[in-house]
């Protein structure tokens, strides 16, 4: 039964992910883009913890934290670059 | 699988709503035709997915090595505090390079300030007229003064 729903959940997260693509490479703003590569983050941490899951390993959720963190941060930079023009003022 | 099966089955139940809701969510910024209302799919149902998929991971860790395993609540409270405020800066920079939005959608007038959007005026509702008292009056004296 947990095979069945790894499978599952697998699938719609990577045709999540695909989904996530197209918006990157069709949007037609530059903010469509960047909430498609958040999106692409939170979906890429679902990702790597249902594959921890899988492989029964606890080694891929400092992965997980660092990839969140990070796509926080960019998402930010990129935000404050659109909005302010300069990251850091 | 060491697992009983109420165990099991919850952590199923868990994986597959995390699933659906993280699909729902994509689909529906691949749905909205409007920046505005794309922005509503990823921060909320992506958010609700990968906490289902995190919850899940954290009680199939806890129940299969028999101690308590709280990584993953770690990064779901990093997620549930930093997905309002991506939204919210994305949404200010959605109102900041005028996207264009369907007009259908809106509500009421938007009450913006001049610092939340870019360099043009926006519709904003009209101002109550002050009734003509003394302020007023000391006001166009001031104005025909030449001030």
């Amino acid at each position: 039964m947990l095979i069945i729903a790894l499978w599952i959940s697998l699938t719609l997260i990577v045709l999540a992910m695909a989904i996530n693509v197209y918006r990157l490479a069709k949007g037609p703003d530059i903010p469509d883009r960047l909430l498609a590569l958040d999106t692409m983050y939170v979906n890429a941490i679902a990702l790597i913890v249902i594959v921890g899951l899988w492989l029964n390993t606890k080694t891929y959720f400092e992965a997980a934290i660092l990839i969140a963190m990070l796509g926080f941060i960019s998402t930010m930079a990129i935000c404050r670059y659109l909005l302010r023009g300069d990251i850091i003022e | 699988m060491s697992l009983p099966f109420i165990a099991e089955a919850l952590v199923s139940l868990l994986l597959v709503l995390g699933g659906l809701f993280a699909f729902t969510g994509s689909l529906g910024m691949l749905q909205f035709e409007d920046f505005f209302m794309r922005l509503h799919g990823p921060t909320k149902g992506t958010t609700l997915g990968i906490g289902c998929v995190l919850i899940a991971s954290m009680v199939y860790f806890t129940l299969y090595q028999r101690e308590p395993h709280m990584q993953e609540l770690l990064i779901t409270l990093f997620l549930f505090i930093t997905a309002p405020v991506t939204g919210h800066m994305l949404a200010k920079t959605g109102l900041h390079m005028h996207l264009r939005f369907i007009t259908s959608t809106r509500g009421s007038l938007p009450e913006l300030l001049d610092e939340d959007v870019g360099q043009n005026r926006v519709a904003r509702p009209g101002r109550p007229k002050r009734p003509s008292g003394v302020k007023s009056r000391k006001r166009q004296l001031l104005k025909s003064r030449g001030r």
